[in-house]
């Protein structure tokens, strides 16, 4: 991110009510640098949206302050804090063309005519959109209206832009190809994006930090490979790809690594992520491509199950089986044409590292 | 399918056309629907076509004269008014003729008050002659016996009239509703004291123009704050809008006339504050601003309504994305939600005005003499004057105007542009 021309955010101990009873947003601690793609990802009503508004003016914030290049932007207007903004319904104006859309911003800063002209031109070739611009939106695409709309938001040059899911309404496929769009465009201009969501595999896909909302609070902010690998909490280890849960007790401690007593008396070996003492009720997290069924000894943990349902996938199979009581407990095999051939009904031991197994906080 | 090769040639399986098989399969379906609409369309074809055909066509109808009068009708048409002389003793004898069946008949006086819309006086002359042709020499000489009973029988003027309007259709209804007759040297205006249709139509017009305006003022906002308020206090500011609706229209203009009054509420109040001296009193009923304050009150909803519908399709994001981009309140409004909200605009504007330019009993009631409408006029033709055949005429100008002007509005604004929600 060497040739940023992006702007940096931060919130300071923000919090968000709507009716005064309930707290929205709570205590909103968050910084983003120049130039970083960052995307709130939570279920809705987790408060993602209400921190994007507020950051472009549309809610004011209940306490706290939102910084915008190191200036506190509470008291600006939204016109005056030139940030642009992708919205869910690209919200394109239906009673201009598309480069009358483009050529408003423009116009309201008084950009000349010529120059008007030449960025509308260049805005409409970035997401090649190049002869469409006497088109009314209605007569494109959703596809089309949602390039038309990231273009508006960049055709002023802004430092920040912001995106309220705006690929929700898309199709699968081309909300695929959105997706490498918008991260190729954010590449090449280097702004910083705040990009909110609900899809985890779009915030996977483009962010450069991924921040999980829940209930008004950022479970985990890190990077996408990091929520995989090393969620914080059971929340996040749920809401971020598949996931193994096994509900135990915490009967030892050794440094970052812990003994879990299952509910049916297994013992597991775990990383000690987030539970503090021996005692504890804890839920263990596990990767169900991680779990494998060509065990050996050395293997940390060791466990037998009775496979219950097969389902093919054509890469891989699925299995779900029944381990230490759980029934759900799903394995991805890959597909590698080996003659083994499982059956439902038969008792298999599978084993997985320590380290794929995580002890995070129990959830009921 | 050989047969689909050529799209002409479509038959069906068993080589009928296929446009035939397919309206026969839709007729009944076609049938269904009419039968649906068959009482509706009987009723309105029977209470509403049907009346006003009748009631355009009396404005060109006129075989009064020709039914009263058959023979004298002939005899006139040898008669050349331009002479400056009274027809000849042969005319005579054929209104002798005439007048008495008419008068066995009782008939004679409903042509001398038809005659009374073209020249004051000739009711009392045929209700008088009616009286002396019993008494009258069958012999002749007819001319003189006529000249005796009345005077006026020598008048050309009273001939004219009658040779004017032998023809069973005329243009003098329509002459009249614009302040133009028919004289010896043709089409001309009416002389400027006798003119007052004209002056009335134009007057409608701009009462009318005038209360769309005052409903457009008042109304954008309230639609506006109506469209964007939250669901539940939305509600209750929709019965506030509606609670006119459910009120007699009688009573509002009644309470017009108690607040707008010289010694009324408005006035009191002004006096009491101060504002103007007791001599002064604001004169602001039976006139041209009565009028307008009382129907832009009763018309504001149909303004509202059409408005609030249209707004209320109009995406909050819309003026927020506008903001976003660099436009502050006024350029987001004026730009982006104003543009989205013409349909509305449009509908209502529509609809108050042609409510409006018809409006009968709120002028009646506020308007005195400066603030009524064509259509009061109308109303005193219908019941009071009986003259069936001017009002008819005018209310065709007055269904013509609103064609008109719609066609004119449809040029502009475009119909299609017009939205109800």
């Amino acid at each position: 991110m060497a040739k940023t021309r992006g702007a940096a955010v931060h919130y300071d101990s923000v919090q968000k009510s709507y009716d005064g009873v309930s707290l929205v947003v709570k205590n909103l601690n968050l910084d983003i640098p120049p130039g970083e793609f960052l995307t709130m990802l939570g279920p809705s009503g987790s408060g993602k949206t209400t921190c994007l508004m507020m950051l472009a003016g549309f809610e004011p914030a209940t306490h706290g302050e939102i910084y915008l290049n190191e200036r506190p932007i509470n008291n600006v207007p939204p016109h005056k804090r030139g940030i642009g903004m992708v919205f869910q319904n690209y919200a394109l104006f239906p009673h201009m063309t598309v480069a009358e859309n483009l050529a408003f911003p423009l116009q309201v800063r008084n950009v000349g005519k010529a120059e008007q002209q030449e960025k509308v031109k260049r805005a409409l070739e970035m997401v090649e959109l190049g002869s469409f611009g006497n088109r009314r939106p209605a007569q494109l695409s959703g596809g089309q209206q949602q390039r038309v709309a990231v273009a508006r938001a960049l055709v002023f040059d802004p430092e920040l832009v912001l995106m309220d899911e705006p690929l929700g309404a898309l199709d699968k496929q081309l909300r695929e190809q959105m997706q490498y769009e918008i991260k190729h465009i954010h590449e090449n201009l280097g702004v910083t994006v705040v990009y909110v969501t609900h899809d985890q595999t779009e915030a996977l896909t483009m962010s450069d930090r991924v921040a999980v909302f829940n209930d008004g609070v950022i479970q985990q902010l890190s990077t996408p490979d990091d929520l995989y690998e090393d969620p914080q909490n059971s929340f996040v280890a749920q809401f971020i790809g598949e996931n193994n849960k096994l509900n135990g007790k915490v009967v030892d401690i050794q440094g970052e690594e812990c003994l879990v007593e299952l509910d049916d008396g297994t013992k597991l070996k775990a990383d000690k992520v987030n539970v503090s003492e021996v005692g504890d009720r804890t839920t263990l997290s596990l990767r169900p491509e991680r779990v494998e069924f060509d065990t050996h000894d050395q293997m940390d943990n060791l466990v037998n199950g009775q496979i219950e349902e097969l389902i093919y996938l054509g890469d891989h199979i699925r299995v779900r089986m029944n381990v230490a009581g759980n029934d759900e407990f799903i394995v991805k095999v890959r597909n590698r044409g080996e003659k083994r051939k499982l059956t439902v009904g038969e008792t298999v031991p599978v084993g997985w590292a320590l380290n794929d197994c995580k002890a995070l906080d129990a959830v009921v | 399918m050989s047969n689909t090769a050529n799209a002409e040639m479509l038959t069906t399986q068993d080589g009928k056309p296929l446009k035939a098989a397919l309206s026969r399969a839709l007729f009944r379906e076609k049938m269904r629907s009419l039968m649906l609409i068959a009482p509706l369309l009987i009723f309105v074809l029977l209470t509403f076509v049907a009346p006003i055909v009748d009631m355009l066509w009396r404005s060109v109808e006129n075989k009064i004269v020709s039914d009263t009068l058959p023979e004298t009708v002939v005899v006139l048409q040898e008669w050349d008014p331009a002479t400056g002389e009274a027809p000849d003793e042969a005319a005579y004898e054929a209104l002798y003729n005439d007048l008495k069946i008419a008068v066995a008949e009782k008939t004679h006086t409903r042509l001398g008050s038809r005659l009374n819309y073209e020249k004051s006086g000739i009711s009392s002359l045929f209700r008088k002659t009616g009286r002396r042709i019993k008494r009258m020499d069958e012999a002749g000489p007819f001319k003189e016996q006529f000249l005796e009973a009345d005077g006026k029988w020598g008048d050309v003027e009273v001939w004219q009239v009658l040779k004017q309007l032998s023809p069973r259709f005329t243009g003098g209804y329509f002459l009249n509703a614009v302040d133009a007759e028919q004289t010896p040297e043709g089409i001309q205006m009416k002389p400027d004291e006798d003119r007052i249709y004209l002056f009335l139509f134009g007057r409608t017009l701009f009462l009318s123009i005038m209360i769309t305006i005052s409903c457009l003022l008042l109304g954008y906002p309230i639609a506006f704050l109506l469209a964007s308020l939250p669901l539940r206090s939305s509600n209750l500011l929709m019965i506030l809008v509606l609670l006119p609706f459910w009120t007699s229209l009688l009573v509002r203009t009644s309470a017009w006339k108690v607040l707008l009054q010289q010694q009324g509420v408005i006035n009191d109040f002004l006096v009491w504050i101060g504002l103007i001296s007791d001599a002064n009193r604001l004169v602001m009923i039976n006139n041209q601003t009565g009028t307008i304050i009382a129907m832009t009150h009763i018309l504001l909803p149909f303004m509202i309504l059409p408005l609030y519908s249209v707004m209320k399709t109009i995406s909050p994001s819309y003026v927020r994305a506008a903001k976003s981009l660099g436009a502050n309140d006024w350029i987001a409004f004026w730009r982006v939600y104003f543009p989205q909200s013409v349909p509305g605009i449009g509908a209502g504007a529509v609809l108050v005005f042609i409510l409006s330019i018809g409006y009968y009993i709120t002028p009646e009631l506020v308007g005195g003499t400066s603030g009524i409408f064509i259509s009061n006029r109308i109303a005193y033709h219908i019941s009071s004057s009986l003259n069936w055949g001017l009002a008819a005429a005018l209310g065709t100008l007055l269904l013509v105007a609103v064609l008109v002007l719609f066609v004119v509005y449809d040029k502009i604004v475009g119909i299609d542009n017009v939205k109800l929600g």
